[in-house]
C-alpha cells in the first residue's frame, strides 16, 4: 500500500525529516520577526510583539502541562485499573 | 399554526420505530434514507414559529426555527447521517433505534420554543442515549450506564425545578428565551445547573468520560455530538453574557487537558477533550458578544464534525482490534493506515491547525476574549490549545499508530482497516473538516450574527503555527514522560462511586444494626408477652372451655348409653313402659301438688 510505503520511507529518513522540521521551525520564527511578512497590528499585548513569542509560549506551555499534570497524576490521582472493582 | 409542519425529530423517531418492520434487503437503504430525510428537512425548513400545540393550559411550541436553532439543527442532522453511515453494518436494530431517538431528542430540544417541550426532549435524550452505552453489554458498561442515567436524572430534576419556579412562581410564562443574567434568581441557577451538567462543566462533568469511554464503538460517535452541544445551544439561548461562564469555560478547557495527559484509554482521552473544547464554547457564551456567540456556534459546528471523526477513528481501532488502551496498542500504521490519516485530520482540526476547521472557529472565541480585554482568558485558552494539540494531534496518533508496538498477538492479527461504510463516514467528516477550514463562508454564513472576522491574517497564522509546532517540539522532548501507564484517573465520579459504597456500608452496618435492635426490642417487648398471653388463653380454652364442653357431651353420651339398655326392640313393651313411667310421674306430681296446695 502506497500510504504505508510512504510512512516507512519517512521513518527510514527520520534524521533528515527531523532536520528539515527543525529548519522549518527556525524559518517560522524568523518570518515572525519580519514586520513586512507578519503584521502584528492585531497583537493584544506588548509581549506578543517579541519575535517568536508564541513559539516560546507553546514550548514552555507544553512542558509545563506535561510536568504539572504528571505530578498531579502521581500525587494520588492515577491509580490501579481495578480500583473500583473491589 | 394549523397547517401541517413536519418536525425533523419526528422523521427520526417514527423512522426508528418502523425500522423492525423493514425487510432485510431494504434495511441498509432505509438506514441511510431516514437520517438523510431528517437532515434535508432540518436544512430546508423556513424560518418562523411552527408546530404550536395547545395542551391543557399550555401552548407547546415544537418548532422555533431561527438563526440560532437552524445552525445547530443543521449540524445535528448532518452528524446523525454520518454516524448512521458509520454504523451501517451494525445488525442490531435496537442500536439504530436508540441512536435515532437520541438524535431526535436533540433536534426536538433545539427547536423547542418553550420550556416544557425543551424538558420533554431533554429527557428523551437522556433515556435513549443510555442504551448506546448499555448495548456494549459488558458489566462495566452496564454500571457506567446506570451512573450516567442517575446523574442525568439529577440534572433533569434541577432543570424541571428551575422551570417550574421560573415559569409558574416567577410568572414569566413558559417561553424559552434569554433569562436575566445580571440578576439571576434561584430558578435561573437551577435551570443553569441542568444545562451545565449536560455541558459537562466541572464538577458536574465526570459522567462524560465515564459513559463515553464505555459506549459501543458507534454509540460513542453519537454521544460525543449531541448531549453537550444541545447544552451549549441552551446556554446560548438562555444565558448569553452570564459572566460566571467565562471562568467556568476556561477551567473546563484546562481541566480536560490535564486529565487527558493522564489517560490511558484513547476514547476516555477524547472524552476529556470534549470537556476542554466545550469549555471554549461555554466561555464564548459567557463573553456574550455577537462575535463570541458566533464563535460558540461555529466551534460547536466544527467540534461535532472533528470530534465525531476522532471518535470514529478510535472506534474503528476498538472495533477492529478490541482494544482502546494505549498500553495495548501501537505500531498500527501498517494495518490501519487510512484510519490513521482520518484520525490525524480530526486531530489537526481540533488543534486549530490552519486549513482545518478548528482554526476558523476556535479563534473567534479567543479573539472575542481579547477584544473584551480579558487577557487572562485569551492566554489560558491558548494554553489549552497547546494541550489539545499535545494529546489529540500528537499523543493519540503516535501511541496508537506509531510508538512501541504493545499489541498482543491476537490484537495484531485482528487489526485491519474497518468496513467500507466506516471508512466512507470518516472520509465525509474529514472532507468537511478540511472544507470548513479552507472555505470559511460555508460555516460563517450559517451563524446567527453577521461575521466580520478574517481568520487567515498573517499574524494569526504565524501565532498558531508557532504555538502548535513548538508544542510538537515539547512533545518529542518529553515523550518518555508521556509513555502511557496502565492506570485510571480518579475524578469527581469518585465521590458518588465511593459515596454509593459508603451508603451501602451505612445500610449494611449502622442501619442494619438499628434495624436489628428495633426487631429484637419488638420481639422482647411485644412478641414474647403476646406469646405468653396467647399460650394462657390457649390453656384456658383447652382445659376450662373444652373440659366443660367435653364433660357435658360425655355426660349426655353416658345417659344415652344407659337409656339405650332400656330399649330392647319390643314396641308394645317400650310403649307400656313409657306410659307407666309417665303415669307414675303424673301421679307423683299430683300428690306433691295437692300436698303443697293444702
Amino acid at each position: 500500500m502506497k500510504l504505508v510505503a510512504f510512512i516507512e520511507f519517512l521513518r527510514r529518513q527520520l534524521r533528515r525529516v527531523v532536520f528539515i522540521c527543525l529548519g522549518l521551525l527556525a524559518v517560522l520564527v524568523v518570518v515572525d520577526a519580519i514586520p513586512a511578512l507578519v503584521d502584528k497590528e492585531h497583537a493584544h499585548t506588548r509581549l506578543e510583539h517579541l519575535p517568536g513569542f508564541w513559539a516560546v509560549f507553546g514550548l514552555l506551555g507544553c512542558i509545563a502541562l506535561i510536568l504539572l499534570s504528571k505530578a498531579f497524576g502521581h500525587a494520588g490521582i492515577m491509580t490501579r485499573e481495578d480500583y473500583y472493582d473491589e | 399554526m394549523n397547517e401541517f409542519w413536519l418536525h425533523p425529530a419526528l422523521v427520526l423517531i417514527l423512522g426508528g420505530l418502523l425500522l423492525p418492520l423493514v425487510p432485510a434487503r431494504l434495511r441498509k437503504p432505509y438506514l441511510l434514507l431516514i437520517p438523510a430525510l431528517a437532515f434535508a428537512r432540518a436544512m430546508l425548513m423556513p424560518r418562523g414559529v411552527f408546530g404550536e400545540v395547545h395542551f391543557l393550559e399550555w401552548v407547546l411550541v415544537f418548532g422555533r426555527v431561527d438563526a440560532l436553532s437552524s445552525v445547530f439543527g443543521y449540524i445535528m442532522g448532518l452528524m446523525c447521517l454520518i454516524s448512521t453511515l458509520y454504523a451501517l453494518h451494525v445488525e442490531e436494530n435496537g442500536q439504530h433505534i436508540a441512536a435515532w431517538l437520541y438524535a431526535g431528542g436533540a433536534l426536538g430540544a433545539i427547536y423547542a420554543g418553550d420550556y416544557l417541550t425543551l424538558f420533554l426532549f431533554w429527557e428523551v435524550m437522556a433515556l435513549s442515549s443510555v442504551f448506546l452505552v448499555w448495548f456494549r453489554r459488558g458489566p462495566e458498561s452496564l454500571a457506567a450506564g446506570f451512573r450516567y442515567l442517575l446523574v442525568h436524572t439529577a440534572g433533569g430534576l434541577s432543570l424541571l425545578a428551575g422551570i417550574v419556579l421560573h415559569c409558574k412562581a416567577g410568572g414569566h410564562g413558559w417561553s424559552f428565551d434569554a433569562l436575566d443574567v445580571h440578576h439571576p434568581t434561584l430558578a435561573a441557577y437551577l435551570i443553569l445547573g441542568g444545562f451545565l451538567l449536560n455541558a459537562a462543566v466541572p464538577p458536574l462533568h465526570a459522567w462524560l468520560p465515564d459513559a463515553y469511554g464505555e459506549g459501543t464503538f458507534n454509540g460513542s460517535v453519537f454521544l460525543c455530538a449531541f448531549t453537550t452541544k444541545t447544552a451549549v445551544y441552551a446556554l446560548c439561548r438562555g444565558f448569553p453574557g452570564m459572566e460566571i461562564l467565562v471562568p467556568l469555560g476556561v477551567i473546563m478547557a484546562l481541566y480536560g487537558v490535564v486529565y487527558a495527559v493522564l489517560e490511558n484509554d484513547c476514547r476516555r482521552l477524547l472524552a476529556y477533550h470534549i470537556i476542554s473544547q466545550v469549555g471554549y464554547m461555554v466561555a464564548g457564551v459567557g463573553l456574550g458578544t455577537q462575535m463570541a456567540i458566533n464563535g460558540a456556534c461555529a466551534h460547536a459546528f466544527a467540534h461535532i464534525l472533528y470530534k465525531g471523526l476522532l471518535f470514529m477513528g478510535c472506534g474503528a481501532v476498538l472495533h477492529m482490534t478490541g482494544e482502546s488502551k494505549f498500553t495495548e496498542l501501537g505500531g498500527l500504521y501498517k494495518k490501519m493506515p487510512l484510519t490513521f490519516v482520518f484520525t490525524l485530520i480530526g486531530g489537526l482540526s481540533i488543534s486549530a491547525f490552519p486549513l482545518f476547521s478548528g482554526f476558523v472557529s476556535k479563534s473567534m472565541i479567543v479573539q472575542a476574549g481579547f477584544d473584551q480585554h480579558l487577557l487572562w482568558a485569551g492566554f489560558l485558552l491558548n494554553l489549552a490549545s497547546v494541550g489539545t494539540f499535545l494529546h489529540t494531534g500528537l499523543k493519540v496518533p503516535y501511541f496508537i499508530w506509531f510508538g512501541k508496538n504493545q499489541c498482543k498477538t491476537a490484537t495484531w492479527e485482528r487489526a485491519a482497516e474497518p468496513p467500507w461504510n466506516m471508512n466512507a463516514a470518516m472520509a465525509v467528516a474529514a472532507v468537511l473538516c478540511v472544507g470548513i477550514g479552507c472555505y470559511t463562508p460555508y460555516l460563517y454564513q450559517m451563524l446567527p450574527y453577521p461575521v466580520d472576522y478574517h481568520p487567515y491574517s498573517s499574524y494569526h497564522v504565524s501565532e498558531t503555527l508557532q504555538l502548535l509546532l513548538f508544542t510538537a517540539v515539547g512533545f518529542f522532548l518529553l515523550i518518555k514522560k508521556l509513555e502511557p501507564e496502565p492506570t485510571i484517573s480518579l475524578d469527581m465520579d469518585w465521590f458518588y462511586r465511593k459515596g454509593a459504597r459508603a451508603f451501602y456500608w451505612l445500610a449494611r452496618r449502622p442501619l442494619q444494626f438499628v434495624d436489628t435492635c428495633v426487631g429484637e426490642g419488638y420481639r422482647l417487648a411485644g412478641l414474647i408477652p403476646l406469646m405468653f398471653s396467647a399460650r394462657g388463653a390457649g390453656q384456658f380454652d383447652n382445659r376450662i372451655i373444652d373440659g366443660f364442653v367435653d364433660g357435658f357431651a360425655g355426660a349426655v353420651a353416658a345417659f344415652g348409653r344407659r337409656l339405650r339398655r332400656v330399649q330392647r326392640g319390643q314396641m308394645q313393651e317400650s310403649l307400656s313402659l313409657s306410659f307407666a313411667v309417665v303415669a307414675l310421674l303424673l301421679v307423683g306430681f299430683l300428690i306433691i301438688f295437692t300436698r303443697v296446695a293444702r
